[in-house]
């Protein structure tokens, strides 16, 4: 228990830092910006209580938020998909397997599995982002692209950081 | 009121879940307003220190090109200094170097009292990748930072001061869509509105021209010292590329930013020693309406 809060606190602090002093700077082809800090969300346990998924979600969004100057914004995002994730999580897979296993992770699952477990969150994520980000529907289509080509490359961050972290 | 305490505990990550929503799009609809002061940005203390202490990772890189800019900048206020020390010692004072540099004469008015102030900071953090963009400087409250001065890069326009924190400062950037700053065609002192539309991080928006001002490409695009945070004349950018909307009585001006956002290193902060007067009075307009 207490090697899990230390274990996630680390996730916390290095997705937030990563997120906010290198992967903000980066602006590919003027539209393309990865938000990868959400990967914080997508690794807990699959037995973290629902309360504490929807608080660790506006934490995460709050303290990017805190760098970015984008009070809210990351916030109310984060609080969503931390609501969300036990709903989605029963749609794409079974008790017997978030009985059995502890984390959702590629060696655990699948690698197929988790992409569609990333790319579900990433989408749901980048798509209200920007366009709460650009708070207007005008040059929706402009906002909406770069939500999904960024949301293309966050996927792929995403993915390849588990083969780096979690490689057993 | 049992039944009502079972549903609440039962259900109580939904009321969690609604409380948090609800908090925090208040506090993006309240923070739209970017002017209103708050704790969590980036001038805070712990913000500040991991981007004070992490920037000069990145910076090494554009150090060159931020040498070269100072150099440069140097040089032309050698030039200008010399002259005008020429122009005093053969007993006028005509401003040879309002033409050349409006950085130096604009410090002073006819009485020879400082109008604009000049200090310099360091940039800790920046950004260009999203629809409102802000800098972060390594100065404060305690060394002399306000809201609403003025940041400059070799006189150039870069943006404004917000929030000021006590050893850190956020600075509203011209690559923001929620600010607006009073600009003009320098040829022939037509003044517009100048705005982000969030597109591309080179290019500003220069609105409210007229269609019967001659505008070309290239024109030189400048303040126009109506914010009273900038001194007139500071060079913002170039026209790139305008056209005359359908059914509109004013132009379409691309302007091409003077400034590299992705590379500022070192920025120059102006005060108007003067706002305080300037505010007070421009305020006694609206008072008796």
């Amino acid at each position: 228990m207490v090697n899990n809060l230390l274990k996630y606190s680390l996730v916390f602090i290095v997705a937030v830092l990563l997120q906010v002093l290198v992967l903000n700077r980066i602006l590919i082809l003027n539209m393309i910006s990865p938000f990868f800090y959400i990967i914080f969300l997508l690794l807990l346990p699959f037995d973290t209580p629902r309360a504490l998924l929807t608080f660790l979600g506006f934490l995460l969004g709050l303290s990017v938020d805190a760098f970015t100057n984008t009070l809210g914004v990351h916030a109310s995002v984060c609080v969503l998909i931390g609501f969300l994730r036990p709903v989605i999580l029963n749609n794409i897979s079974t008790r017997e397997t978030r009985e059995s296993v502890s984390a959702p992770r590629i060696s655990t699952m699948s690698l197929n599995w988790f992409i569609g477990y990333t790319a579900i969150f990433v989408a749901i994520h980048h798509l209200l982002l920007f366009m709460l980000e650009a708070f207007t529907f005008q040059g929706i289509l402009f906002t909406l692209l770069r939500a999904v080509f960024s949301g293309v490359l966050s996927i792929v961050l995403i993915v390849i950081s588990q083969f780096m972290i979690f490689r057993k | 009121m049992r039944n009502l305490f079972r549903i609440i505990l039962r259900y109580h990550y939904v009321f969690l879940f609604l409380f948090l929503e609800i908090f925090s799009l208040s506090l993006v609809v309240s923070y739209n307003n970017f002017q209103k002061a708050t704790f969590l940005n980036s001038s805070n203390g712990i913000t500040g220190y991991f981007f004070e202490n992490f920037a000069g990772i990145f910076q090494v890189f554009d150090l060159k090109k931020a040498n070269t800019e100072l150099a440069e900048e140097n040089a032309q206020l050698r030039t200008a200094l010399q002259h005008y020390q020429m122009r005093t010692l053969n007993g006028s004072k005509q401003s040879y170097l309002a033409e050349r540099n409006p950085l130096i004469t604009m410090t002073q008015d006819s009485l020879n009292k400082i109008v604009y102030f000049f200090t310099t900071a360091r940039v800790i953090n920046n950004s260009v990748n999203q629809r409102h963009n802000f800098l972060t400087l390594n100065k404060g409250r305690l060394q002399g930072v306000k809201p609403d001065m003025g940041v400059v890069s070799a006189g150039r326009v870069v943006g404004l001061v917000t929030n000021v924190g006590d050893n850190y400062s956020t600075v509203i950037s011209v690559l923001n869509e929620k600010w607006k700053l009073s600009a003009k065609i320098k040829r022939n002192d037509f003044f517009g509105s100048l705005s982000w539309n969030g597109k591309d991080y080179r290019k500003v928006q220069l609105n409210e021209i007229p269609y019967h001002v001659p505008v070309q490409n290239g024109d030189t695009v400048v303040t126009t010292g109506f914010s009273s945070s900038f001194p007139e004349g500071l060079e913002i950018g170039i026209v790139s590329e305008y056209s005359l909307g359908t059914g509109s009585n004013f132009y379409k001006i691309d302007v091409d930013l003077a400034v590299d956002f992705r590379s500022i290193v070192q920025v120059g902060l102006v005060e108007n020693r003067q706002l305080k007067e300037i505010n007070k009075l421009e305020s006694l307009n609206y008072d008796g309406k």
